[in-house]
């Protein structure tokens, strides 16, 4: 059964306070929108009057800010259209709505009748990011179907997700960030919250901590907007290296005795020969590696500074710093981890954490992932039911599921099932340039998709006809989150609930994500299991109430929310919680769930692994695939990265003219290595691989390191009939190959060369 | 009647980020290339080898700049038509209907200010949200800063707490035109000057 149409039509002038449509950037903030004759026509930031650190302003960036250049964008996708070209051939016809899902509900039929429910896949996704809206609602829809392959862990966060439980068994190891105004050290590695905003406000409590006294210092290959205006020092480091520069700050702590020993002895395992576990006492302890007991190599700041190009005094200061500057915060960005080997760094990091006594202490920070100790935000609390298909794959390695999917099995990362039974043959796209523009290798994504008999139909709903719309059999258009209802908790912090009213009517033939599912659902016979008669709105309410149930007890009704028009419920932050503070107190009566019950700097399971040249029992620094130092670099001298621009929320926003205007997209070249090219500030150049080619203009600064090329992610690609890309994408570059223990994404990993255009 | 009024901006908590600039766009429908508030990135230094490691000796700081609502602005000055003029509040308006689009203002401003409209054909500019700040609210600049890098206030009394004297590479001498902005410095302005720094990012700036 179709959900009730609304009620009342929606006022046509009016003043809507409401979540700033998210696409997983990392805030979730408050917009003000005002609307006349139905059209919004400016946004305001979080107009609260009160604006402190326990419940400070969630004022939007930038992004936010313009967001109404995308809203109103001429290119808004309309109505459905139908490929009637080749498949990426961009040739489409417009079809009506009951045709398109006629097509999708037949095609979605047919596959699970010829291969089975495995066969179906809804890929990854954060291009709409609230409760309502985006991919959450086509995973109900499969799963009331009978299941799809199923998927997790991200893009974003793959190896920390995988790598910091088996340090801390636990995601959960961050405190509350007003905390920070305790630490008085703060070392900010590859982490840029005044661009990538890691939580809104995250960059506004480091401007906090520093005027309590911190000392702030940001190790990164480039001269971050955070490095300009929060740290007291910027330290660039060469990309990949970063394990090899915290190793070399082990040693020096433990060469002259700076480690917090008694906390190292009370609370953690592997540290040296006296504490390995069971059945593995002979084998390398961390100390071991470090001092190079066993393979001749102590990892000494001499050792590192080829390897990591920072100086080895400063290396040695830093170490200093950090271990005698307590409480300290070593908080680690995500980049880093996107990497060849990148759950080493996780590990490392944490390391470092543990063997200074920086866990479980106000003012200090356990590293990791850090997700909040009191639980933080619930991330997915729109019911997707469960699904019948036991299968699930790293979201990664979609395309190894199209390619040979049958058959696939733990060494694929497959879990639930002994192996996938099915490839995958249908692919219902939502909110996703995962496809094309954000996964790795995109000449080689471009092939598998052209191929029809691989993906047999490939649907794509969105808002724009993006990258991976191009390659779809059928694209649907999508509502944008303020033409129909949803709500929000913060994001990783979280201390708020965000309400997303529906703030203004869709364009053109444009539904909501919610909507075009429950009409499918509608005609593959399971509609009121899909909608159990609620529609967005209900879904809302259905929402607000686990929320009330579980951290906000005091949140009103819908209805009472919705009238006060406040768009969002808080619950100040006056005494901020320290993960980690019962085990710090006690460690036998509250242990960690880890098989130790203590931090494991030497793991067993992964010892037990059996692969330590990628999978060390103790975090090590291992030479990435891709790098300065191996024979590949003699072609291609130069490592690419690619930053979290402003202008974007990963692909989103690329096609936005304010954002454009604000942050063009370049490639940002040091003027070492662009005066060995020929290259001048402002050049076209070309920047390429054996993997693919991009041309885009180039910014000659010293705000990147020599030996790096920074091109920022998210540009949408823009294939020249030769198929070289005219739009500044990375991913052109960018290898598929997978992080060896959590199966993620290591696309910073690359080496190219440039020159001129 | 309060003001005039002044803006205060904390280059040493300056992000970059450019939600003021964003905002101030969306606040007065401003097209592409219209730019009433500027983020200015002033960057300089270089790079040593040193044994195995790169040393660097780098600096960058951001200037978001808007109208500074000047005491003696030049841009009145050498507005043949009168157009342009400070009112007695202190806010420096332009008059749509009497501008012909000369952009005498344009190149006299040091700072930038006056922005061409191509669609109109006329000046435009920072108007300080006068009707914001009329109501009791901040200007839109000011109310989006992530950062809290932004305010403002009455011109006497920023002058008697911060100065209203900020002179550093690439800003004019205050004298000029007598500004209504306080500047908290970023620690490097001391770093740059004309030979040692450059607005490294032009094509953002209008050129």
């Amino acid at each position: 059964m179709t959900p009730p149409p609304r009620k009342a039509p929606l006022p046509r002038d009016r003043i809507v306070r409401v979540g700033c449509p998210a696409h997983n950037c990392g805030g979730r903030c408050l917009l003000v929108a005002h609307v006349r004759d139905g059209r919004i026509v400016r946004l305001d930031g979080d107009d609260r009057p009160e604006d402190t650190l326990a419940d400070p302003q969630l004022r939007p960036c930038t992004r936010g800010r313009a967001y109404l250049r995308r809203q109103y964008h001429p290119d808004r996708l309309l109505h459905p259209l139908k490929r009637v070209g080749l498949r990426g051939e961009g040739k489409w016809a417009r079809i009506p709505w009951d045709e398109a899902l006629d097509l999708v509900a037949g095609e979605m039929r047919r596959v699970r009748a010829t291969y089975g429910n495995g066969a179906l896949f809804v890929p990854y996704g954060t291009g709409s990011y609230s409760q309502l809206n985006g991919s959450v609602v086509a995973r109900r829809l499969m799963n009331l179907f009978g299941g799809c392959l199923g998927i997790y862990n991200s893009y974003s966060w793959a190896a920390i997700n995988v790598a910091t439980p088996y340090v801390y068994g636990t995601l959960h190891t961050g405190n509350q960030r007003q905390d920070w105004l305790n630490a008085k050290y703060i070392l900010m590695w590859g982490w840029n919250p005044a661009e990538m905003r890691d939580g809104t406000n995250s960059e506004l409590f480091v401007r906090r901590a520093r005027e309590a006294g911190a000392r702030t210092v940001c190790i990164d290959p480039r001269m971050s907007l955070t490095a300009v205006s929060l740290a007291d020092e910027w330290i660039p480091i060469r990309p990949g290296t970063d394990t090899a520069m915290m190793s070399a700050m082990a040693h020096v702590m433990i060469t002259e005795g700076l480690h917090d020993a008694d906390f190292v002895r009370t609370h953690c395992v592997g540290f040296d020969a006296t504490q390995m576990p069971p059945g593995c006492e002979g084998e390398e302890s961390y100390r071991d590696y470090i001092l190079g007991v066993r393979d001749g190599v102590p990892k000494s700041p001499d050792w590192a500074e080829p390897i990591t190009a920072v100086p080895r005094a400063t290396i040695a200061r830093v170490a200093r710093e950090y271990a005698t500057i307590r409480p300290g915060v070593l908080y680690q960005g995500y980049g880093m981890q996107r990497r060849a080997y990148g759950e080493q760094v996780v590990r490392a990091g944490c390391v470092l954490a543990a063997i200074t006594g920086n866990v479980g202490v106000h003012g200090g920070w356990a590293s990791g992932l850090a997700n909040q100790p009191d639980g933080g935000c619930a991330w997915y609390v729109f019911p997707t039911g469960d699904n019948p298909v036991a299968a699930s794959i790293p979201v990664f390695l979609w395309s190894e599921a199209v390619l040979h999917g049958k058959g696939m099995g733990q060494e694929h990362g497959v879990i639930g099932a002994e192996r996938l039974d099915a490839d995958v043959k249908l692919i219902y796209a939502i909110a996703t340039n995962c496809l094309v523009n954000q996964h790795a290798n995109i000449n080689r994504t471009i092939e598998i998709l052209r191929d029809e008999s691989k993906v047999e139909f490939l649907v794509v709903q969105d808002q724009f006809l993006t990258s991976t719309a191009r390659y779809a059999d059928l694209v649907l258009p999508a509502c944008t989150q303020f033409e129909t209802w949803g709500v929000e908790d913060g994001w990783k912090y979280g201390d708020e609930v965000i309400l997303m009213p529906q703030v203004v009517e869709p364009p053109g033939e444009a539904r909501s994500d919610y909507r075009i599912c429950a009409d499918l659902a509608e005609r593959l016979g399971i509609g009121s299991a899909f909608t159990e008669l609620r529609d967005e709105r209900g879904w809302v309410d259905w929402c607000l109430d686990h929320y009330r149930r579980t951290r906000f007890p005091g949140l009103p009704s819908l209805d009472e929310f919705e009238a006060s028009n406040a768009g969002v419920y808080s619950r100040p932050v006056t005494r901020p919680e320290v993960a980690f503070e019962d085990f710090r107190r006690d460690p036998e009566r509250h242990p960690l769930e880890t098989p130790s019950g203590k931090i494991e700097i030497f793991s067993q399971r992964l010892f037990a692994m059996g692969r330590p040249d990628e999978i060390p029992a103790v975090p090590k620094y291992v030479q990435e695939w891709e790098s300065p130092f191996g024979p590949e670099a003699a072609r291609f001298p130069l490592q690419a990265i690619g930053h979290h621009t402003l202008h974007r929320v990963h692909s989103t926003h690329d096609n936005n003219d304010w954002l454009a205007e604000a942050f063009p997209q370049r490639a940002f070249i040091n003027p070492v290595d662009a005066a060995a090219r020929g290259i001048a500030d402002g050049d076209t150049v070309r920047v390429w691989n054996e993997r693919g080619v991009t041309v885009l203009k180039c910014r000659v600064t010293p705000r990147v390191m020599p030996g790096v090329v920074d091109i920022p992610e998210g540009a949408w690609w823009e294939p020249d009939a030769d198929g070289v890309d005219r739009g500044g994408n990375i991913n052109v570059l960018t290898s598929e190959r997978w992080t060896p223990l959590a199966f993620g994404t290591a696309q910073h990993t690359a080496m190219v060369q440039v020159g001129r255009a | 009647m309060p003001g005039p009024w002044a803006f205060l901006f904390d280059a040493a908590a300056c992000s970059g980020c450019k939600a003021c600039q964003a905002a101030c766009k969306d606040r007065h429908g401003l097209a592409v290339g219209v730019l009433w508030r500027r983020v200015y990135e002033v960057a300089g230094g270089s790079w040593a080898r040193e044994r195995d490691a790169w040393v660097p000796d780098v600096f960058a700081f951001n200037l978001s700049i808007g109208c500074n609502h000047c005491e003696a602005p030049i841009c009145v000055e050498v507005c043949p038509t009168g157009a342009m003029r400070r009112r007695p509040d202190g806010l420096v308006v332009v008059d749509a209907d009497t501008c012909i689009g000369c952009r005498y203002c344009a190149w006299a401003c040091p700072y930038g200010t006056p922005q061409f409209d191509d669609a109109s054909g006329r000046m435009t500019k920072c108007t300080f949200c006068a009707d914001d700040v009329d109501a009791g609210r901040a200007p839109a600049c000011v109310a989006a800063c992530p950062m809290r890098a932004l305010d403002f206030g009455e011109r006497a009394a920023l002058e008697a707490r911060h100065g209203l004297d900020a002179s550093f590479f690439p800003l004019p001498d205050p004298s000029l035109t007598r500004p209504g902005l306080s500047i908290v410095p970023h620690r490097d302005v001391g770093r740059a000057g004309p030979r040692t720094a450059a607005v490294a990012n032009r094509e953002e700036v209008g050129g």
